[in-house]
């Protein structure tokens, strides 16, 4: 059986500012980032959506000690979809470093960044970022949606 | 299903090593063999728990390259077993059905790992591929990252400030430190405080670097048989009564990390097979990678209720003579963590409790002890009850 949306097709979505997700014609549930069947009931009934990109921190972490390739520090959470999902992203702030317990049930907006590849990568990555709602991204991204909640 | 014993066990000291991964097996291999008053040749199948032999020494399918440096013949199967820091418990289930459903009668299971040489960077990126490589990995999330996202989940969930529970956190590394000054296997030998835990530099926020296990080599392994062999080997069989393994997909898809699916499911089988509750169990190595760790794996075993696992640290409740030993070994927090051997290495120690093999470590009276092991971001789980 075909994807109805590949992991391809889902970060060159992201890439075009668009956060795509699949909607069960069963029970009407969004999966996102895609998968070949519902998350919820395992239907195979799958419409391919756009989603608010609109979000609420649920945890966090400052990693400090990086992997191979990377600069610390940079936040890494999981953030609840106003559609339902969690989506795991880099939290885009000024100060990495000075992120507290306070940022969860703070509103997120869903961006993206372009991750260069590496030897065990399979290629170029595409990260989702999340923005804080009412605060404009660093210079250099992009949210998906214009602030708009 | 017949029933199956544990005969012999072996283990090398965790800890840097400039040994290689078979150099490593190999002696624990024949300590347990020799245990088990057996020979070599008597070893029908060779199952080892090892996840990252690829990276850090261009090794993959090192199976039959232990069953010739021990010299097995060419008849006995050798397989390797993947399912990162599970890796070892998984080859352990596996070997226990085989020799449950009659089709062996002895198989040699080990884990030997090697993660000192890689250097922290390096060590770090491999770990990490445990984790979801189209999803999380490219956020450059760590394995001490996860169980951070963990930590602060606990905090809010359970509305305990996150002070107080970093003390709470720090007692579980004091605790297992402590042990772990009284097994001489352990990588780590030096009791700890909590003022020292609060001091240590920030790995991801909120764990501190002795919130976290080391990277260690070592190696591990047992020989199972089933009943009717182990009792003409030994007078001490100890009998594996349950297994259970679960699974479950990335952390976004998990949602509620403190309450892990695949644990919880895991645990159910292992109970149900046995026949026993949380309370009836007298010792347990958990897979404490990191001290949050401890705490929710000690609830979602039964051990205690939810949203309770760091009071019931702070109450003694889990140090060797408190309600349930938890990590008398020291745990993966201080006797170390050579991934693949892990597994291996909790059911040599609980092997040693019920034998009454432990010294100053030994839980008294022990009869019935539970090992639980964590693969990749709380997907791979795997508890197994021991009992005399
Ligand atoms: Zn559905």
């Amino acid at each position: 059986m075909a994807y109805p949306l590949t992991h391809r097709q889902y970060y060159e979505g992201l890439k075009a500012g668009k956060l795509l997700g699949l909607k069960c014609g069963k029970c009407g549930a969004i999966t996102a980032p895609p998968k070949i069947n519902c998350l919820q009931c395992n239907g195979a009934d799958l419409e391919v959506v756009e989603l608010s990109g609109q979000a609420e921190i649920k945890t966090f972490t400052v990693v400090r000690v990086p992997p191979e390739g990377m600069t610390a520090p940079y936040v890494v959470a999981l953030a609840e979809l106003a559609e339902g999902p969690w989506l795991m992203g880099n939290l885009e702030v000024a100060d990495p470093g000075a992120v507290t317990m306070d940022i969860i049930g703070r509103k997120v907006t869903v961006g993206h960044k372009v991750v260069p590849a590496d030897l065990y990568s399979a290629g170029e990555g595409v990260a989702v970022t999340f923005s804080i709602c009412g605060s404009p991204p660093p210079s250099g991204r992009e949210a998906v949606k214009k602030m708009i909640c | 299903m017949r029933k199956v014993a544990v005969v012999g066990v072996g283990m090398t000291k965790f800890g840097p090593s400039e040994k290689t991964q078979v150099e490593m097996f190999a002696e624990a291999a024949l300590e347990a063999i020799d245990g088990s008053n057996i020979e070599t040749r008597d070893i029908q199948a060779l199952f080892v728990g090892n996840a990252l032999g690829g990276f850090v020494e261009g090794q993959f399918n090192i199976a039959p390259l232990l069953a010739s440096e021990l010299g097995l013949s060419a008849d006995t199967p050798s397989n390797r077993f993947e399912g990162a820091c599970a890796s070892g418990s998984v080859a352990i289930r596996d070997a226990f059905m085989l020799v449950a459903a009659g089709y062996h009668d002895l198989v040699l299971v080990g884990g030997t790992e090697r993660c000192t040489v890689m250097g922290t960077p390096m060590a770090t990126r491999t770990f990490a591929m445990a984790s979801d490589s189209r999803y999380e990995e490219f956020n450059g999330i760590t394995f001490p990252g996860v169980f951070a996202m963990v930590a602060h989940l606990y905090s809010q969930k359970y509305g305990i400030p996150l002070k107080k529970l970093k003390e709470r956190m720090a007692m579980v590394a004091v605790k297992n430190h402590k042990n772990g000054t009284m097994n001489p296997l352990a990588h780590f030998q030096k009791e700890i405080t909590v003022e020292t835990v609060l001091k240590g530099f920030m790995v991801a926020d909120p764990l501190q670097l002795l919130d976290c296990c080391p990277f260690s080599d070592g190696a591990a392994a047992i020989v199972l048989a089933s009943e009717e062999v182990a009792k003409k080997l030994t007078d001490k069989p100890v009998y594996i009564r349950g297994v259970g393994q679960g699974s479950a997909g990335p952390l976004y898809r998990q949602k509620d990390l403190t309450v892990p699916a695949a644990r919880v499911a895991a645990a159910k089988q292992a109970y149900g097979m046995a026949g026993v509750k949380p309370s009836d169990i007298d010792v347990v190595e958990l897979h404490d990678c990191f001290t949050i760790a401890e705490i929710v794996a000690s609830e979602a075993l039964g051990l205690f209720e939810y949203g309770t696992g760091s009071e019931a640290v702070e109450r003694g409740e889990s140090q060797i003579g408190g309600r349930v030993a938890i990590n008398p070994s020291g745990g993966l927090k201080a006797k170390g963590h050579p991934i693949g051997a892990t597994g291996v290495a909790q059911a040599y120690e609980i092997v040693k409790q019920l034998r009454g093999e432990c010294g100053a470590r030994q839980v008294k009276g022990a009869k019935l002890g539970l090992t639980d092991t964590l693969g990749g971001d709380l997907a791979t789980m795997v508890n197994i009850i021991y009992g005399i």
